[in-house]
């Protein structure tokens, strides 16, 4: 058997990502102690879309992502997976649906990015079920993917930035789920690895997965999602294609800051310059 | 895309898994030689002086049922009534420490965390000092019960005041807890044995941790506990890897944090409790263990967990044998870990930075 064939074979035995799941949250309302975060929020999240939430700091964001992962049990309401309660769905099988890349990462002393990525096939296992050629292949295609095939064998703990979020993105791969939620995926990063990791995404979204991230950087959310929901204040004040919701009036309402909104000449798509302060 | 990708040489090697490969084999056979090395010769080591032939010929004769119980003159009974169940307590009192370290490494996520050092083992300790004052226990199964009841107590209090506050959980801080309610408990501990004579001679050796003078009765009475903490112990491996990435990631990943840790604390509690109340409070075996395994095999807990009940017995045993051969009227083995482990804690502590597991 060539490298070729069985590369193939490999790549054929993965299971065909399901689509049709739909994520939704329904007179959502988090909050911690009094202060509630979420007022009733209600949000579709299109399927096969590069969804970015955008919002000033504290406007809720990431407490939204971190209930549609239900790290987080909401105080009202519900986050909807195909209409039914996550809270209600077994929580291994949520896990083959869900994937996640937390925030803040943390990687066991001395382990390899094969053995991290492994470990991503957690919810595909059980005490009856070993590891087997479908994990195998599972993880092969992650690191494929990710372009982290050549690190496989070295230690975590000595990749770059990027290159270890790159890492983690392809232990969340690995879970083989059709949603993956990212919160702030780029934070810590250089550009260019910011810019690695954002066109990861969209190539992930382009292969039929639907992305939900945080994003700090409004520009980067306006020239990669697919989908833009902007927040303030534990609601939303907007959503749709960044091309359509993109304006100055939406700067000023989210951020509170005039600018000017040209269209960025790379790629077409709206482009904010915040205006100085004295001019 | 992925049929775009050029095939890689990669792609038909083995994953680099640290669970595959020739290493852990290796592992595995140098541990079990030293096992059944040390095993042996802890047999033929010990006060008196009992010639290895006599030694020999009584442990073939017994196996061959050629001794029964009756019949046995004082160096038959010395061998098998002392040094076979020193030995026997030696490999498990060693296995629960080694198993006792990993979960609370684990559950922790803190590469300092030891049932020594988070004074779990002073708190067994403790119970039973107490214990004795108070009610006059003996060795035997309350004993026990005692020293396990002491070893939740404190661990949960170590836990609850360690990681509570606004800076979270630190290493530092959750050590810095276990020492400081390990010296208290210890403190009050010697306070009693001194007040009280009658229990500072029960206590006496059994205080620095020591394997002296154990017999069957020990053993069986500490047994049955550290089975159901190592059958716990055997379900969590893999939520222990969830876990290792961080409990956001584990719960993403399908497995329950919460759950996991209240296993893992009744596993540990039930094997450091049954080892303590076997052997007193043997230090750094938990500690140096989990460290030894992790550079060996890597951070899988698929590995660490059983390979731990091989690598800790090892540790003990030569801790023991040591002991009985430097000075010639016996250290404690627990004297003889804490030689060993010292260091081992103050390279860990030393080098560059002490990462979070």
């Amino acid at each position: 058997m060539t490298i070729t064939e069985v590369r193939e074979e490999a790549v054929a035995e993965l299971p065909q990502l399901q689509t049709e799941h739909r994520l939704a949250a329904a007179d959502l309302a988090c909050g911690y102690d009094e202060r509630s975060v979420l007022k009733e929020l209600n949000l579709q999240i299109p399927e096969e879309s590069f969804t970015v939430i955008i919002g000033p700091n504290a406007c809720g964001k990431s407490t939204l992502l971190r209930s549609l992962a239900r790290l987080i049990r909401p105080a009202a309401g519900e986050v909807l997976l195909d209409g039914d309660a996550i809270s209600s769905v077994p929580t291994k099988q949520l896990a083959r649906t869900i994937g996640l890349l937390p925030q803040t990462s943390l990687a066991p002393e001395g382990i390899t990015v094969a053995d991290l990525v492994s470990r991503g096939r957690h919810p595909h296992q059980s005490l009856l079920r070993r590891w087997g050629r479908e994990d195998e292949a599972a993880v092969r295609h992650a690191l494929e993917v990710t372009g982290t095939t050549e690190l496989a064998s070295r230690a975590v703990d000595e990749l770059s930035g990027g290159q270890r979020q790159r890492a983690w993105i392809a232990m969340t791969l690995a879970q083989q789920t059709p949603i993956l939620l990212l919160d702030e995926p780029t934070t810590y990063l250089d550009i260019a690895h910011q810019i690695e990791v954002l066109e990861l995404c969209t190539q992930l979204q382009r292969d039929g997965r639907t992305l939900v991230a945080v994003l700090h950087d409004l520009n980067q959310a306006l020239r990669y999602a697919t989908h833009l929901v902007a927040m303030r204040e534990g609601q939303i004040i907007a959503q749709g294609a960044p091309e359509e919701i993109g304006t100055a009036e939406l700067v000023r309402e989210v951020f509170g800051i005039d600018s000017l909104v040209i269209e960025d000449p790379e790629t077409g798509r709206p482009l904010v310059i915040p205006r100085a302060a004295a001019a | 895309m992925t049929a775009q990708t050029a095939p890689t040489r990669a792609d038909a090697a083995p994953l680099p898994l640290a669970s595959a490969g020739a290493r852990r084999l290796v592992v595995v056979g140098c541990g079990l030689l030293l096992l059944l090395g040390l095993s042996w010769i802890s047999l033929f080591v010990g006060s008196g002086s009992i010639s290895a032939g006599t030694v020999s010929d009584t442990l073939s004769r017994w196996a061959a049922g050629d001794l029964p119980a009756g019949a046995r003159d004082t160096t038959e009974l010395l061998i098998l009534e002392r040094r076979v169940p020193r030995t026997v307590l030696a490999i498990v009192v060693g296995a629960a420490l080694g198993l006792g370290g990993v979960l609370m490494q684990a559950l922790t996520r803190n590469p300092l965390a030891d049932p020594g050092l988070l004074g779990v083992n002073a708190g067994a300790y403790a119970a039973v000092v107490f214990g004795s004052a108070t009610m006059g226990v003996t060795i035997g199964f309350a004993h026990v019960w005692l020293a396990i009841a002491g070893a939740f107590i404190t661990a949960v209090a170590v836990y609850l005041i360690g990681t509570s506050g606004y800076a979270g959980a630190s290493s530092a801080k959750l050590v810095l807890t276990g020492v400081a309610i390990g010296a208290l408990l210890s403190g009050l501990s010697y306070a009693v044995t001194l007040a009280m004579p009658t229990v500072f001679d029960q206590v006496r050796f059994w205080s620095a941790g020591s394997l002296q003078g154990r017999s069957w009765d020990e053993l069986n009475a500490v047994l049955p506990f550290m089975m159901i903490g190592a059958l716990i112990a055997a379900l969590l491996p893999r939520a222990l890897n969830a876990i290792s990435l961080g409990d956001d990631a584990a719960v993403a990943l399908g497995a329950r944090p919460g759950l996991t840790k209240v296993a893992g604390l009744a596993a540990v509690t039930l094997l450091c409790g049954a080892a303590t109340a076997a052997a007193g409070p043997l230090s750094f075996i938990g500690l140096m263990v989990p460290h030894a395994l992790r550079m060996l095999l890597g951070p899988d807990h698929r590995w660490l967990v059983p390979l731990s009940l091989l690598a800790a017995p090892v540790l003990v045993l030569a801790a023991d044998i040591l002991a009985r051969l430097v000075v010639a009227s016996e250290l404690p083995a627990g004297v003889v870990t804490a030689f060993l482990g010292a260091p081992v804690l103050i390279w860990l502590t030393r080098r560059k930075a002490v990462k979070n597991l």
